[in-house]
């Protein structure tokens, strides 16, 4: 029974979601604004942790069945992608290492001045005591 | 009524060809443990080559197979637990988090965009992948949205994944990021939860980050591409 009232909030939560989707003009998907909007009851602890959690995990733990049927159909679009393979490969490869080494770096950099901050603040305060 | 009008009726023939073809997947992966032997990577290997081989058309299978990707949107909405599970780091680093993730959603879209426009690809190509640094839930809906080819994003989604198993630790060594926070950014942020296993065996920070850093890739590029392209 705790299972089945988990899937409910769950499933009213993806509602929620496809009503938001259909509401608002902006190209957010459905499943994005259940997201944000379970991320937000769980914040606010309207929705408590373990009233959703079993269910969750579960789900989680088998979500690569449910990209099966939609990926299969990329036998229906083979003609657009035959003779581009190679470089739609390229593509995706070039643009992973470019988001690895900007995001790795920037945020490598921002932590780094934050540190020094904090380590010259604690200098500062030692020195005026 | 020959086999084949039997099988388009059926609501439970695809559903069982996913279900068994996912199996066999998982089970090399466990016996192999190789990163390139991706389960579901293997699972449409084999619905592709029986469906090709057996002379079953893909709407046959997907009559029934249709129903295991309703679950698609609740289970994008369960993400929002395991972000809620690290709020304290998100707070803690939530400059660093946003500011690098922004700039790198931006950096893939303009790399992806030049290298389509110099291999004169076609634009619903790279609509079809400008997602796929992310989770193939969110990658998804964001295809969807933007009008691209949804199993193109799923190929997409998987060639960042490997490649951020396989090469990942490889480049943040020739760069230096050496900072537990940064490594499970760059690896969370560049090829989601492939990414993350690996950010596992790096350390305890670097998978909090990681996991972390998938579900805020996801939602800032629900935000930037639809508006990238856009400018198009």
């Amino acid at each position: 029974m705790n299972y089945i009232f988990q899937l409910a909030i769950i499933f009213g939560v993806s509602f929620a979601g496809e009503l938001l989707n259909a509401i608002l003009p902006l190209p957010v998907p459905a499943s994005v604004y259940g997201l944000v909007i379970m991320f937000l009851l769980l914040c606010t602890k309207i929705v408590k942790l373990e009233q959703v959690e079993n269910v969750a995990e579960l789900l989680m733990s088998i979500m690569p069945l449910f990209f099966i049927e939609p990926t299969v159909g990329i036998m229906n679009s083979y003609g657009l992608v035959k003779g581009k393979i190679i470089p739609l490969f390229i593509a995706c490869f070039l643009s992973f290492v470019v988001v690895m080494i900007v995001t790795g770096l920037i945020s490598q950099a921002i932590i780094r001045i934050q540190h020094k901050d904090k380590k010259s603040g604690i200098k500062q305060s030692e020195t005026s005591r | 009524m020959n086999m084949n009008e039997v099988l388009s009726q059926s609501l439970f023939f695809g559903m069982i060809v996913s279900l068994v073809a996912y199996k066999i997947g998982f089970e090399i992966q466990k016996k192999w443990k190789k990163v390139y032997l991706n389960p579901l990577l293997i699972a449409i290997v084999i619905v592709i080559v029986f469906l090709l081989i057996t002379g079953i058309s893909y709407e046959t299978y997907q009559y029934g197979a249709k129903y295991l990707s309703y679950f698609l949107t609740p289970v994008t909405v369960c993400l929002a637990v395991p972000l809620y599970k690290q709020i304290e780091i998100l707070k803690n680093n939530l400059a660093a988090i946003l500011i690098s993730i922004v700039i790198g959603c931006l950096a893939h879209a303009g790399i992806l965009i030049s290298v389509t426009f110099l291999c004169k690809m076609d634009q619903q190509l790279l609509l079809s992948v400008m997602s796929k640094s992310v989770t193939t839930a969110i990658a998804l809906g964001v295809t969807g949205e933007i009008g691209g080819i949804q199993g193109i994003t799923v190929i997409g989604v998987m060639i960042a994944g490997i490649s951020g198993a396989v090469v990942g630790p490889s480049i943040l060594k020739l760069f230096h990021i050496t900072e537990p926070i940064a490594q499970g950014l760059a690896l969370g942020s560049a090829s989601h939860a492939v990414g993350t296993s690996k950010a596992i065996e790096l350390g305890e920070i670097q998978a909090a980050m990681s996991s972390l850093a998938i579900v805020v890739t996801g939602i800032l590029t629900v935000i930037i591409v639809p508006w990238v392209v856009s400018l198009l």
